[in-house]
């Protein structure tokens, strides 16, 4: 039986995660987001936001490549500036879900006696099926894009705080937290400088998992009505405006369905990859 | 057996305490006066103060909570702002079409993937092995309402098989014409879930002693695979079935919008966006509680099928 420990000199991180063709997959859609939403004003072609008449409902072309929508913007250009939309819709709710879930999760591992009260409060709140606290939250706030980040932000935080949780309850009773605790160490200390680079795999990969997530239920939150308004060039927003005229111009939905698609497939793959190259039990020989 | 039901009933008493307290600061989470949003911006203050005594909300928020949860117990859920109708009057109209298109989603959803998760367990590395992979991987990507959207497209639009929308009962051919598409959206994100799952617990469960012990006794292959295979790998298939049950009732908020069907989950956005506390309140209370229950339900199931789970 081999020592399940991790060797000295082992591939690097970097190494391993383009072992893996989910994470070569992922990565590269990954990155390719981050260049359009740093690009978007030299890549769009048009101004997504100005609409012209004439041009209305034109199938992809020279000139529009994924053709125009019933105002007669550019749908690439809405594309290439809904990219900065989603990815900051993503990196906002779950930042939300991050900041709130990890302290919670560090609380709830860390002391016995906020376990149950953090857990209970948590099992109320996964008492909603997905989407449907999202939607009560909006219900409160009001439809807007920043609620809709808030409410997919509060949704995502039960599974950063059972991760989290579960993360800390295993590392609590290693000897280095025990060493830590003889030696007089503040709590505090101890759970940033020796609990939390210790589970931070499991964060980093709940982390990536959930910007796929929360970029899908924001898309669905906006479909409805509750999230972006028009004419915010959000992707899910686009559908919502484009299944009135799905039997003249399909494309106008097209499009924007096949960015949510990609995109949310490169942050699931990305996840995947990492899951399999933190995990150390599955690259020692 | 009852006492474990016993003692599942009972936990699931404060996880209910804490959906009615959540939905019932759904209200008070409004920035704002929520007096000054229902009776509108222009209201003159006698008007503002007058809704404010009518929804009890110049009392301590305690007592507002006890009078809450006093009314709710009784079935009274208030009356819409917009139509002045009893809230659980609507609540009772739109639910059985949420129920219909969740249960007719969940049975379409067994049918089609666990025999297709049995399939490819049993002839792994086949084509439809490969094909539910390809599958799961596209199903966990692409949100509800793009399925909703291209089925729409084909099989309304397109080929004109099926109609656009509308709802009707399911004793008539029209309402399970009206039905399909919905279903097979609603379905849609389970459906490659289940498949898997049933294909990871049928190829544990093929490998045990117990099937090659039937095989051994010279047992009919389907026998095998159905009666003794099966039935053990039914267990984890139960859970997702159950847990997903309450998820396709979110996800028929999006598939109604599609479809325009008449359910509990239009409603609900609907009464988001005209500003309808009392029903969003009510829905939101409605749903919540129905998941928590089939959660229940799924518990006791589970008990029945794998006597293991009482003793524990």
């Amino acid at each position: 039986m081999p020592a399940r420990t991790r060797t000295p000199g082992g591939p690097t991180l970097a190494r391993r995660l383009w072992r893996s063709w989910q994470a070569r997959i992922g990565g590269t859609i990954v990155v390719g987001l981050v260049l359009i939403v740093l690009l978007a004003p030299t890549l769009a072609p048009y101004d997504p936001l100005h609409p012209s008449v004439l041009d209305r409902f034109q199938g992809p072309s020279r000139a529009h490549w994924f053709g125009t929508d019933d105002l007669g913007r550019d749908i690439l250009s809405r594309i290439v500036y809904g990219s900065r939309v989603s990815l900051r819709i993503g990196v906002i709710a779950v930042g939300i879900a991050f900041a709130a879930g990890v302290s919670l999760g560090l609380l709830a591992g860390f002391y016995r006696r906020l376990d149950n009260p953090i857990m209970r409060t948590i099992d109320v709140l996964l008492a909603f099926p997905g989407l449907l606290l999202a939607i009560a939250i909006l219900g409160a706030l009001g439809p807007s894009l920043t609620n809709a980040m808030i409410a997919v932000g509060i949704t995502t935080v039960p599974s950063f705080v059972r991760i989290t949780r579960s993360a800390v309850l295993r590392v609590r009773s290693q000897e280095y937290v025990e060493a830590s605790r003889a030696l007089g160490v503040r709590d505090g200390r101890i759970l940033i400088r020796h609990v939390l680079p210790n589970i931070s795999p499991e964060i980093i990969v709940t982390t990536t998992l959930s910007m796929a997530n929360t970029i899908l239920a924001a898309s669905v939150l906006s479909f409805l009505g509750l999230g972006a308004q028009p004419p915010t060039p959000e992707w899910g927003a686009m559908v919502f405006v484009a299944k009135n005229y799905l039997g003249l111009a399909p494309h106008t939905a097209l499009f924007p369905i096949l960015a949510i698609f990609v995109t949310v497939l490169g942050f699931n793959f990305l996840g995947d990859g990492l899951r399999d190259a933190l995990d150390p039990r599955l690259y020692q020989r | 057996m009852g006492s474990y039901i016993a003692r599942r009933l009972l936990l699931a008493v404060p996880v209910l305490f804490g959906v009615s307290v959540l939905v019932f600061l759904i209200l008070h989470l409004t920035p704002g006066n929520p007096a000054l949003v229902i009776a509108g911006p222009d209201a003159p203050p006698n008007v503002v103060r007058d809704v404010e005594r009518s929804l009890g909300l110049d009392q301590p928020l305690y007592i507002q909570y006890g009078r809450y949860l006093a009314r709710i117990v009784r079935g009274d859920f208030g009356r819409s702002i917009q139509s002045r109708e009893p809230v659980v009057d609507r609540l009772l109209a739109t639910f059985p079409v949420t129920l219909t298109l969740a249960v007719v989603g969940v049975v379409w959803t067994i049918v089609v993937s666990v025999p297709m998760g049995i399939v490819a367990a049993y002839r792994r590395n086949s084509v439809v092995d490969l094909a539910s992979i390809v599958v799961v991987l596209t199903g966990s990507a692409v949100p509800v309402f793009a399925v909703g959207l291209i089925l729409l497209w084909i099989f309304a639009i397109l080929l004109r098989w099926l109609p656009l929308g509308g709802y009707a009962s399911l004793a008539t051919v029209d309402g399970w014409r009206d039905i399909a598409l919905p279903a097979i959206t609603v379905g849609s994100g389970t459906m490659a879930l289940l498949a898997r799952l049933t294909r990871s617990s049928m190829l544990e469960s093929l490998n045990q002693e117990y099937v090659r012990t039937a095989r051994a006794k010279g047992m009919h292959e389907l026998r095998v695979v159905v009666r003794h295979a099966f039935r053990n790998a039914l267990l984890p298939v139960i859970t997702i079935v159950g847990l997903q049950f309450g998820f396709l009732l979110s996800g028929a908020v999006v598939t109604e919008t599609i479809f325009s069907l008449p359910g509990m989950g239009r409603l609900l956005v609907d009464a988001i966006l005209s500003r309808d506390f009392p029903i969003v309140q009510g829905a939101v209370l409605f749903l919540a509680v129905t998941f928590v229950l089939t959660n229940l339900l799924v518990d006791v199931v589970y008990a029945v099928v794998d006597p293991r789970v009482r003793y524990q």
